[in-house]
């Protein structure tokens, strides 16, 4: 049985900035260690020798031209903003720094 | 009572890491069509790509490719036959997708290098930077943060984004550890950076803006005791935004850190920021606890496997480096080690340069950029190339002097007129009823006029003293308001005095 | 009229039999009727579908060339955005947005003439084997509608189903387009990945997800497959070749000589005897038509549902971390620009997709990534090796879509690893990027409900399959006498 425990699980919905309530965290982390459980038996099969696949096809060196092509206007690019002021998106105080 | 630096570096030895964030001057952006031009109204340059709305898809600029090859080829760098992108997922407003499209641990460029001399006590000294890697991204979007007193992120009530620059291409050039320096750690950043961008912009690739964030260094700092193996916790001064302050904050921070070091106090590890008015890094983010960026390949764009053809094609076209091209100058004007020196300091070199291939001898160029010029910068506390005078100003300065239709001293006026944004050099002169008196009879009055205030000294001259003419120069002068010709005073009043 | 096949109605369209005008209303009056019912719609425009079928219509009266399918109905996805129609995904984090540029293959349909009757219902961020995961309510299969339709692209094959559209986009990233046309009777295909522009597709998971045809006929998915298919740049993973020519395949339907492999893992425990029994038929048929049957093994395919279930989540957990309240969507909460995230995705985000990008967003954490993630990414390559060595002895592979007929609705809710398991056969596709049909089968003897026969091909071999399909779908119209969907009861009696 994978070892998730409920803490594991509320560091992962921190990462992934999801306010979990008590209730899925409890669930979440029982669900987690079955699911987990059925999809480790990759590693089973998953040799040194085997090289990773991370695209379908093997295409490689797909490029654009450097030429400017039309952007949206400035309503379109806020028509979906919950808030905007100045022709900008409005966003509540930010406390994180950049990185 | 702070520490002085002579202390610091007796006992401890610098390390340096610097991450350097230059921005490509394509037309357009690192993942789709829209506009890279700085400067535009908020919100006006962005598309779905860049705006990171569900269902877009990224496609790779070309140009962005060939340019990034250019920079690691000019850095000694190896271009990896094959590398991929990569996701670098963290949450923030101003990265549209909440992930930055990065290269992680397949970077295009990897293993070069990059020789910089700096002054020393004992002369002109060479080290060697070697560079980790030089990779490709995306820039983020500019957050304006609004209420509050301050107008920085912290006490603001909220922030405005704009996302013109969201998805201009970056290109990230890291550095391996930087040891040997001791005391000149630096200035051997500050070289570094300097040299960094003379390349960058003698490839073509950016217009290196500091000022403008078109060039931004992040300066890793450690120490540790001298003779020491082990590395000693880092701190990073984040976007420091000019040459001097390269220096200023690495300096500072070898302070600081020898400050803690010194009380047994723990230097953590963490970001900081650096403010140029004082000089001073603040704290940032705290680093203890490593992010987890959870970087897996990015599945919407495929492998970068640059052909052979292609490296070998930028290679051919790449230009000559700037440490020849300052050899090549010095030979052509002429100019001792020191002048030289002096120039790259003060970072007027390829102002000099533009004002030379515009007519002007160079000596007159270079005496002009590093004298008058570099005095008024050096108090404003501004790069010379960021004054509103330009070589083409310099240039015609000069050429009037040569003509003789500008004395050194009206040279002077004029330059501070253009520079405190009167207008070019021909509107000024006009305005201010700038003007050499070369009207000979009207000299010939003035010249006549200081004779008979100073019979004595006329007498002198007159039996054979030339020396003595300068007091009646001097005097013939102060009657033009300095309007005249120094030289043609002199030759008009010693033939009078029958000494020409 | 709306029970016809697709290019029945462009044949009438063409020949001046009927407008399209007339043709849409007829669909828009059928979503009226039985829509309450069925619900496949999340929204229907009834303004824009009318004006572009004028459009058409008038381009037609002036002479203009039009393309084969120009007038005729169908139903799109709301995974795919239309410029300011409105696109959830069947999310409450989307509700009311309104996009403001078209997907590609929206684009091509209008450059088609194709007419778009609005947004069909799905699994939210097309995350499930079931519609049942939609914010907006689950749809309801037309053969019962005490069961589900499939999915995630539920709401598509519904409205095929239910007549209330003759073709439908879907997209598939683990079988969302082929298990529901298996139990919905419907033919549904997953082209190969590159082969239809992702551009404007809300990706679930990037390196799976495939956008494509779905109909009431093997032809007609070939008309509606040429009409979206073909290069894109705007898509780096769109393949720069010509589209197979599919209707040409599926016209000729000729499979004499063609080796057809079945796989000897996608049979036997866990698939309703019923379906293997209409599978087995399926076989015998297109060996009567001439084609030769051969087993082949594919030893890797029992990880591949352990490999999807890791890499559909990692890349979900970062293409879902954009949903985050400060550009479009909903936003919820109070204080700083963190909170409100948190409580956004919190309230934004059904249990399944939480579930998805938690487990992601595990599997891709530093010292778990090698173990999960790095290890589903070699399954992959021995996935797409079992399929070279298995397309070495066979031109086209063949299984079951679905393990089973259409499940009641609520039957799997609370039984993740049950539902995945829906999605076994259509997975290893997936996983390679190669072309994936589902045709009916037939109807399962113990419930009388449709079952799919899966037709897998090599990447850009899409033709082979359309003309597997075709040959299959003209003998067993043969042996039934009529389309399979006559049996559909009739809706919206109420």
């Amino acid at each position: 049985m994978s070892n998730i425990s409920r803490d594991d699980v509320a560091n992962l919905a921190k990462l992934a900035r999801i306010d979990l309530s008590d209730d899925e965290l409890n669930h979440l982390s029982n669900e987690l260690a079955v699911i987990l459980d059925a999809v480790a038996r990759v590693q089973e099969v998953a040799g040194e020798d085997v090289p990773p696949t991370s695209h379908p096809l093997p295409l490689k060196n797909v490029f654009r031209v450097d030429e400017v092509r039309p952007s949206l206007t400035p309503d379109e690019a806020l028509s979906g903003a919950p808030a905007q002021e100045e022709q900008r998106f409005k966003v509540p105080q930010i406390l994180g720094e950049e990185q | 009572m702070a520490l002085s630096y002579d202390d610091v570096i007796a006992k401890y030895e610098p390390v340096l890491g610097l991450e350097v964030h230059v921005e490509l001057g394509t037309e357009s952006k690192m993942f789709c069509g829209c506009n890279t031009v700085f400067g535009a109204a908020p919100n006006t340059q962005t598309c779905p790509v860049c705006l990171g709305l569900p269902g877009s898809l990224p496609v790779v600029n070309a140009k962005a490719i060939e340019y990034t090859i250019a920079i690691g080829l000019a850095l000694n760098c190896s271009i990896a036959p094959y590398s991929r992108f990569a996701r670098k997922n963290y949450f923030y407003p101003d990265m549209p997708k909440n992930f930055q499209t990065s290269q992680y641990d397949e970077p295009i460029c990897v293993n070069g290098y990059l020789d910089v001399t700096i002054e020393t006590d004992e002369g002109p000294k060479e080290f060697r930077i070697e560079i980790e890697r030089v990779h490709m991204e995306e820039d983020t979007g500019k957050s304006l943060h609004m209420g509050g007193a301050t107008g920085r992120i912290h006490g603001a009530d909220y922030s405005l984004l704009d996302y013109n620059r969201a998805g201009i291409p970056l290109v990230e050039i890291v550095t391996k550890v930087v040891t040997g320096t001791g005391k000149y750690a630096p200035e051997v950043a500050r070289a570094y950076v300097s040299e960094l961008r003379d390349i960058l912009r003698g490839l073509g690739v950016s217009d290196v803006k500091m000022e403008q964030g078109s060039l931004r260094c992040d300066a890793n700092v450690s120490l540790r005791l001298i003779g020491a193996d082990k590395l000693g916790t880092r701190s990073e001064t984040k976007n420091v935004n000019s040459l001097r302050s390269v220096e200023r904050a690495v300096r500072g921070e070898m302070i600081r850190h020898a400050e803690l070091l010194n009380k047994s106090e723990r230097v953590i590890q963490e970001t900081r920021h650096f403010h140029e008015d004082t000089g001073l890094t603040t704290p940032g983010r705290s680093k203890e606890q490593a992010e987890d960026y959870r970087y897996f390949p990015e599945p919407d764009l495929v492998p970068v496997a640059p052909t052979n053809e292609l490296i070998e094609k930028i290679r051919a076209s790449l230009p000559e480096k700037p440490s020849v091209r300052r050899k090549k100058l010095q030979e052509a004007w002429q100019v001792p080690d020191k002048e030289m020196a002096a120039m790259i300091n003060a970072d007027v070199l390829d102002l000099v340069e533009e004002t030379v291939k515009l007519g002007a001898d160079p000596t007159r160029a270079r005496s002009w950029w590093l004298g008058e010029i570099a005095r008024i910068a050096n108090e404003k506390a501004v790069a010379a190339s960021e004054l509103s005078i330009n070589s083409k100003d310099v240039a015609e300065i000069v050429a009037l002097i040569v003509q003789g239709e500008l004395t050194d001293k009206l040279a002077r006026q004029v330059v501070e007129g253009v520079i405190n944004g009167e207008g070019r050099p021909a509107e000024i002169i006009e305005k201010r009823g700038i003007k050499v008196v070369s009207d000979d009879s009207a000299l010939m009055a003035a010249i006549e006029k200081a004779i008979a205030a100073q019979p004595d000294v006329a007498e002198k001259v007159r039996g054979g003293h030339v020396p003595a003419a300068g007091a009646l120069i001097g005097a013939v002068m102060k009657e033009t308001k300095g309007q005249a010709d120094a030289a043609k005073v002199r030759e008009l009043l010693l033939k009078h005095l029958g000494q020409g | 009229m709306i029970k016809k096949s697709a290019a029945e109605m462009a044949a009438a369209l063409s020949a001046g039999e009927v407008t399209s005008v007339e043709l849409t209303q007829a669909h828009l009056d059928q979503i009226a009727k039985v829509d309450s019912d069925v619900h496949a719609f999340l929204h229907v425009d009834n303004d824009g579908a009318i004006a572009q079928a004028r459009a058409v219509d008038e381009k037609r009266k002036s002479g203009e060339r039009v393309s084969p399918l120009a007038g005729v109905p169908l139903a799109l996805k709301d995974v795919l955005v239309q410029k300011g129609i409105p696109t959830t995904c069947g999310s409450k984090m989307l509700e009311g947005w309104r996009p403001p540029y078209d997907s590609t293959v929206v684009t091509r349909l209008k450059e088609n003439g194709i007419v778009i009757l609005g947004k069909t219902n799905m699994d939210e961020f097309a995350m499930g084997s079931s519609t049942e995961n939609s914010a907006y309510g689950p749809t309801h299969n037309p053969w019962d509608l005490s069961r589900i339709p499939g999915g995630s692209g539920g709401g598509s094959s519904a409205a095929l189903a239910a007549f209330e559209a003759p073709l439908a986009i879907g997209t598939d990233t683990g079988g969302s387009i082929r298990q529901p046309a298996a139990v919905t009777g419907t033919v549904g295909v997953k082209p190969t990945y590159g082969g239809v522009s992702r551009y404007g597709l809300v990706a679930f998971s990037s390196s799976l997800d495939q956008a494509g045809p779905c109909a009431r006929t093997v032809l007609d998915a070939a008309y509606l497959h040429e009409a979206i298919g073909g290069y894109d740049r705007m898509d780096s993973t769109s393949i720069n070749e010509p589209v197979p020519a599919v209707v040409a395949a599926a016209k000729d339907g000729n499979i004499k000589g063609m080796k057809i492999g079945v796989i000897k893992e996608l049979q036997g425990d866990g698939y309703q005897p019923g379906v293997l029994k209409l599978f087995n038929q399926s076989l015998e048929i297109l060996a009567s038509l001439g084609a030769e049957i051969v087993e082949v093994s594919c030893k890797y395919f029992d990880y591949a549902l352990a490999a999807y279930y890791l890499i559909a989540p990692s890349e979900c957990s970062s293409n879902l971390a954009r949903f985050d309240a400060m550009r479009y969507g909903i936003r919820v909460g109070e204080g700083s620009a963190e909170e409100v995230m948190n409580a956004t995705r919190q309230v934004g985000f059904g249990r399944e997709v939480k579930r998805r990008i938690i487990l992601g967003t595990y599997a891709l954490s530093s010292g778990y990534y090698d173990a999960y993630y790095g290890s589903a990414q070699k399954v992959r390559t021995l996935i797409s090796r079992d399929f070279d060595n298995a397309f070495g002895k066979a031109d086209v592979l063949v299984s079951p879509t679905a393990p089973t007929t259409a499940f009641k609705i609520g039957e799997k809710a609370n039984d993740p690893i049950a539902m995945y398991l829906n999605d076994i056969a259509t997975i290893p596709t997936n996983l390679a990027g190669i072309g994936g049909m589902s045709v009916p089968s037939g109807l399962a003897e113990e419930d009388g409900l449709p079952a799919g026969f899966q037709i897998m091909a090599p990447a850009m071999k899409d033709d082979r399959m359309y003309k597997v399909g075709a040959a299959l779908e003209a003998a067993l119209l043969t042996k039934w006498g009529k389309p399979i969907l006559d049996n559909v009861p009739a809706l919206g009696a109420k």
